[in-house]
């Protein structure tokens, strides 16, 4: 024990720097701020990840094991009962949101590398490059994708890799607009100005000056770009063009039970089977939208009115 | 020349250039084929003069940019090609069809149900939109938000599945099936199209009306609108004759992206209720690699889709009291 503790100076007390807030901490308090909705998303989408991540452990059965009741009613050995040819519908859940969300996770990350990186390098170089790059993404935009993924999985043939590479250019188009207008803004800056004197890269300039600053927008845009390639390679397998059986996905699957629906009046349970596949895509897409509305609004102040 | 009709014909001709673009991306698609295509399409038991055959049929031994232009003078003379299926190379006698004759009577449906699913949204999406706008915050105007930001969010075939559950399983109001044919009476034809149109405006009503709602209140902040409320009219004519007028450019833009988006949206709908549009065919052509009718059908929504927005973009132009008035 000393004496120094009951010294008492409001310089010293004035002068203390107040104790810094770890990441974590702010990470925190901003979580506590959030309103309901975007909490239920994030425990939304926290659900899908574990169900994704763990489905090996949670289905029940294997993925493509056949039973031999195809039709089975809900209840029994079949929580939500079996598909057309007898497979356990909770497993092919289970596994379509590892096959679905992952699909679409891939797809997303896949364009924006592409669309972000030449949004990017056609932000900062400008000329030539911008105007070739900006032309060439009018020309792409100008064909509806859906259409436009469809006519190119009619050429190279539906394989998950194809889908992957298809969607993920087409969508490009759209991360490059939104990350080129957002990077001009930042590019005339002069802090930029002084790393290009400083004599930095391209890519120095693109990762260490530019992105840092645009990432709010950026990171809202992956929710929702997430959310369109997520609907759009459901529609795909929807078609019977996206994901092909005997993987389990959550597009097919509405597709191959929707004759149940017929029989709603004798059966309520059997008329949901294929809207649970629907349902949880929908679900997944109101929760990541959730989520990005709370976001924006917290970032970038983009507000509705006022 | 006065600026908006030069304003008109420079963006006339950048929606021609860039249909030229899209015609040039759409024809050098069946460039990208694979090497064995001619095998795939014809099955393994093709012999090597047969696929020789279907290559000549299909002009593979001539030059890219003479094909192009082939190409492109008959579509504009409405030769879209035959269809690959029930070809003479492909043995037997010629059952192929022109695709022009499988389109023009799927077209003509999926333009009516379209044009069905047009004439209610808009109307209600505007109406919407506006009476938000008018009771901004109020129970009203959150119940319609929270509505329309979920089924934003839903993929159009729950949608579709949900009223087929209510209105054709649980209660039989409206037929599941869409199967319309030429002769089928306006009536009975509406009648039979009820679900999927409902469903198309279910998904674009909500876009349209929350840009009617955002363009309108964006407005209300501005001087002038204000001058109109000290001058003491009531609100609604301050929203229909002050705010309105300016408010036109980005509603039409957002009418007309999403009529184009009706375009794209038809084809899950389309195999949802199985209506006989121009969707299913694509997608049945996509199924079985049918290129040539793939082509046509995405000429075809393509040119759509770049009318539609050239037109909005015209239409905003035109209505612009700014440019209309040049000082």
């Amino acid at each position: 024990m000393s004496d120094t503790e009951q010294t008492y100076s409001a310089a010293g007390e004035v002068g203390q720097v107040r104790a810094r807030r770890t990441f974590g901490q702010r990470v925190w308090l901003g979580l506590k701020k959030a309103p309901v909705s975007a909490w239920f998303g994030m425990i939304v989408i926290a659900f899908y990840m574990i169900v994704a991540i763990f489905a090996p452990l949670i289905a029940p059965y294997g993925e493509a094991k056949i039973f031999p009741q195809p039709f089975a009613p809900w209840g029994g050995d079949f929580l939500f009962g079996t598909d057309q040819l007898g497979r356990d519908v909770l497993t092919r859940l289970v596994y379509g949101a590892r096959n679905t969300v992952g699909i679409a996770v891939a797809t997303t990350l896949l364009s924006f590398g592409i669309g972000g990186g030449l949004g990017l390098a056609a932000a900062i170089s400008r000329g030539w490059v911008d105007q070739i790059l900006s032309r060439f993404v009018d020309v792409l935009m100008a064909i509806p994708s859906l259409i436009f993924a469809l006519m190119l999985l009619s050429i190279f043939g539906s394989s998950v890799l194809n889908l992957i590479i298809i969607i993920a250019v087409l969508d490009a188009t759209r991360v490059f607009r939104l990350t080129r207008a957002v990077s001009m803004n930042v590019v005339v800056m002069d802090f930029v100005e002084a790393a290009r004197l400083r004599g930095e890269g391209l890519a120095w300039v693109m990762r260490r000056e530019i992105l840092p600053n645009i990432m709010p927008p950026l990171v809202a845009e992956f929710g929702l770009r997430f959310c369109f390639v997520f609907l759009t390679i459901a529609a795909l397998s929807f078609l019977g063009v996206g994901i092909q059986p005997p993987t389990a996905d959550w597009g097919s699957m509405v597709r191959e039970n929707a004759s149940l629906i017929q029989f709603a009046q004798y059966d309520i349970t059997a008329a949901l089977t294929p809207l649970l596949p629907a349902a949880a895509i929908a679900l997944l897409t109101v929760a990541v939208n959730f989520v990005v509305d709370w976001f924006l609004h917290k970032t970038s102040g983009l507000r509705d009115e006022h | 020349m006065h600026p908006v009709l030069a304003t008109v014909i420079q963006r006339l001709g950048l929606g021609i250039l860039t249909l030229f673009l899209v015609s040039i991306i759409i024809f050098s698609a069946i460039e990208f084929l694979p090497g064995d295509f001619g095998q795939a399409i014809l099955g393994q038991s093709a012999t090597k003069e047969t696929v020789a055959a279907f290559r000549r049929e299909l002009g593979l031994d001539m030059p890219a940019y003479i094909r192009y232009f082939d190409w492109v003078g008959s579509v504009m003379t409405g030769d879209l090609g035959t269809s690959f299926s029930g070809r003479v190379s492909s043995g037997g006698e010629d059952r192929s069809r022109a695709v022009a004759e499988l389109i023009a009577p799927r077209l003509w449906n999926t333009l009516f149900l379209a044009g069905l699913t047009a004439i209610i949204a808009v109307p209600l999406a505007l109406l919407l939109g506006v009476t938000a706008a008018l009771y901004r915050n109020s129970l009203y105007d959150r119940a319609v938000n929270a509505i329309t930001l979920t089924t934003i969010s839903f993929p159009e075939f729950f949608v579709a599945y949900l009223l087929i559950l209510f209105f054709a399983s649980l209660y039989h109001v409206f037929p599941s099936l869409a199967n319309v044919s030429a002769d089928t009476p306006l009536m009975e034809r509406i009648y039979r199209s009820a679900l999927p149109s409902l469903t198309l405006t279910l998904v674009i009503v909500a876009h349209m009306m929350r840009m009617t709602r955002a363009a309108i209140i964006n407005l209300l902040a501005s001087p002038y609108i204000e001058m109109a409320q000290l001058k003491g009219i009531s609100k609604m004519n301050v929203i229909l004759r002050h705010a309105l007028p300016n408010a036109w450019a980005p509603i039409v833009n957002v009418i007309a992206f999403n009529l184009a988006y009706l375009v794209v949206g038809v084809v899950v709908v389309e195999v949802v209720f199985v209506y006989p549009g121009i969707g299913q065919l694509m997608v049945d052509a996509v199924t079985t690699r049918d290129i040539p009718v793939v082509q046509a059908c995405a000429l075809i929504f393509a040119a759509t889709y770049i009318l539609l927005n050239l037109l909005a973009d015209i239409i905003s132009i035109i209505t612009n009291p700014r440019l209309l008035h040049p000082r």
